[in-house]
């Protein structure tokens, strides 16, 4: 083998070992690295039940109700398969709506409401006019990967 | 097969003369499709269904983020070629890419921190794809420091292409991360197989912009690697020539 060659085996066997040391360090990190879990985690037990985690789907059309006079809002957050109860007192960001994906942080309680005390709005990766989307209804609620 | 052309990219006047000539065709070419984007993006494209005007921030901050991750995989490729064929010309273009990738990345984070404050309600989440993009910067700071520390070129030039190389992995866990795990990040609109989630009259400017902002970077790129090559080459007698003239 030349020295070049002995170099450029050494170059990808450097890239190849670091690829797979990452590999696994990200399989084993797997649940850790999960920003959120989605309902159906939720009700199979995965979330951590004593402490604090994050919660994400879609908002369940007609299930938003404010209370007259605070910043107290209940909704229903939905996978399409399950679906959590989650209160929370607050601002909401400009893009939380019915139909959109929401991140909430919280903790689930003993009667399967989820209380939270941050409420993040996940875009989708759609982007179209207003005219486009009133012409495609009603697929705005599509699931998301 | 003969290598001759790629032998000559080693030689410093030759790869400096290069350099020279070739700016003008990617700076002029980026300085017009920018200006086009800009006014595309900013003032023909239609407001968005969900985020009206908002989301127009897109125009900066995608061309943006895929500039970083390039930035990187050029700056690896180009430290590896250093280190496999000995050519200090490749580690001179390694060098060359960091600092302009670096702002990159703090203008996708940046921009991406303006826009994540009214859309998802926090500037910052220690969310996947958000963390791998800022390890990246942490990445190109990390080589660039690295490079100043080291105070013999050459042990500085195979120092660093190591730390290059190894960081590449982080490469594709960026541009995967949004499909690999649960993300608040949205998924790729643009960079995929399939129809573009994105329509029309808002794709066509951001596409401008992509390629704009890559013939900027080729440009910045060009003019740092003949800064790089007359810094390392001050001995010799052709960069005399070159400056007196």
């Amino acid at each position: 083998m030349t020295p070049r060659r002995r170099r450029l085996v050494l170059v990808l066997g450097i890239v190849a070992g670091v690829a797979i040391a990452g590999g696994l360090a990200l399989q084993a990190f797997r649940e850790n690295v999960m920003f959120f879990f989605d309902p159906t985690q939720v009700a199979k037990g995965e979330a951590p039940a004593d402490e604090r985690f994050r919660l994400g789907g879609m908002v369940e059309k007609g299930s938003v109700v404010r209370k007259p006079g605070s910043l107290e809002v209940q909704f229903v957050v939905t996978d399409f398969q399950r679906s959590v109860p989650v209160r929370y007192t607050g601002v909401l960001p400009d893009l939380f709506r019915e139909g959109q994906g929401v991140v909430a942080h919280g903790r689930l309680g003993a009667n399967g409401v989820f209380t939270a005390d941050e409420v993040l709005a996940k875009h989708d990766e759609n982007y179209m006019p207003p005219e486009v989307h009133r012409a495609l209804k009603p697929p705005a609620t599509a699931p998301q990967g | 097969m003969d290598w001759t052309w790629f032998h000559r990219f080693g030689s410093p006047p030759h790869l400096y003369g290069l350099a020279r000539r070739l700016t003008p065709w990617f700076a002029w070419p980026a300085a017009l499709l920018i200006a086009i984007g800009l006014y595309g993006g900013l003032v023909l494209a239609p407001p968005d269904y969900q985020q009206g005007d908002g989301f127009r921030i897109i125009y900066v901050h995608a061309p943006s983020a895929w500039l970083s991750l390039m930035a990187y995989t050029w700056m690896a490729v180009a430290a590896a070629i250093g280190l496999v064929w000995r050519m200090k010309a490749a580690h001179a273009a390694a060098a060359s890419c960091a600092p302009i990738g670096a702002w990159f990345t703090v203008a996708a984070l940046g921009t991406g921190m303006l826009w994540g404050k009214p859309m998802w309600g926090t500037y910052w989440a220690w969310d996947p794809r958000l963390t791998a993009e800022l390890v990246l910067l942490f990445l190109y700071l990390g080589y660039i420091g690295l490079r100043s520390a080291i105070e013999d070129p050459q042990r500085a030039d195979r120092t660093s292409a190591v730390l290059a190389i190894v960081g590449v992995v982080n490469v594709p866990i960026v541009r995967y991360s949004v499909e690999w795990w649960n993300s608040i990040h949205q998924a790729p609109s643009v960079m995929k197989f399939g129809k573009p989630s994105i329509s029309w009259p808002m794709l066509t400017p951001l596409l401008i912009m992509f390629i704009g902002f890559t013939l900027l970077f080729v440009a910045l790129l060009l003019v740092r690697l003949r800064g790089e090559i007359l810094r390392r080459e001050r001995r010799a007698q052709w960069v005399a020539e070159v400056v007196t003239e």
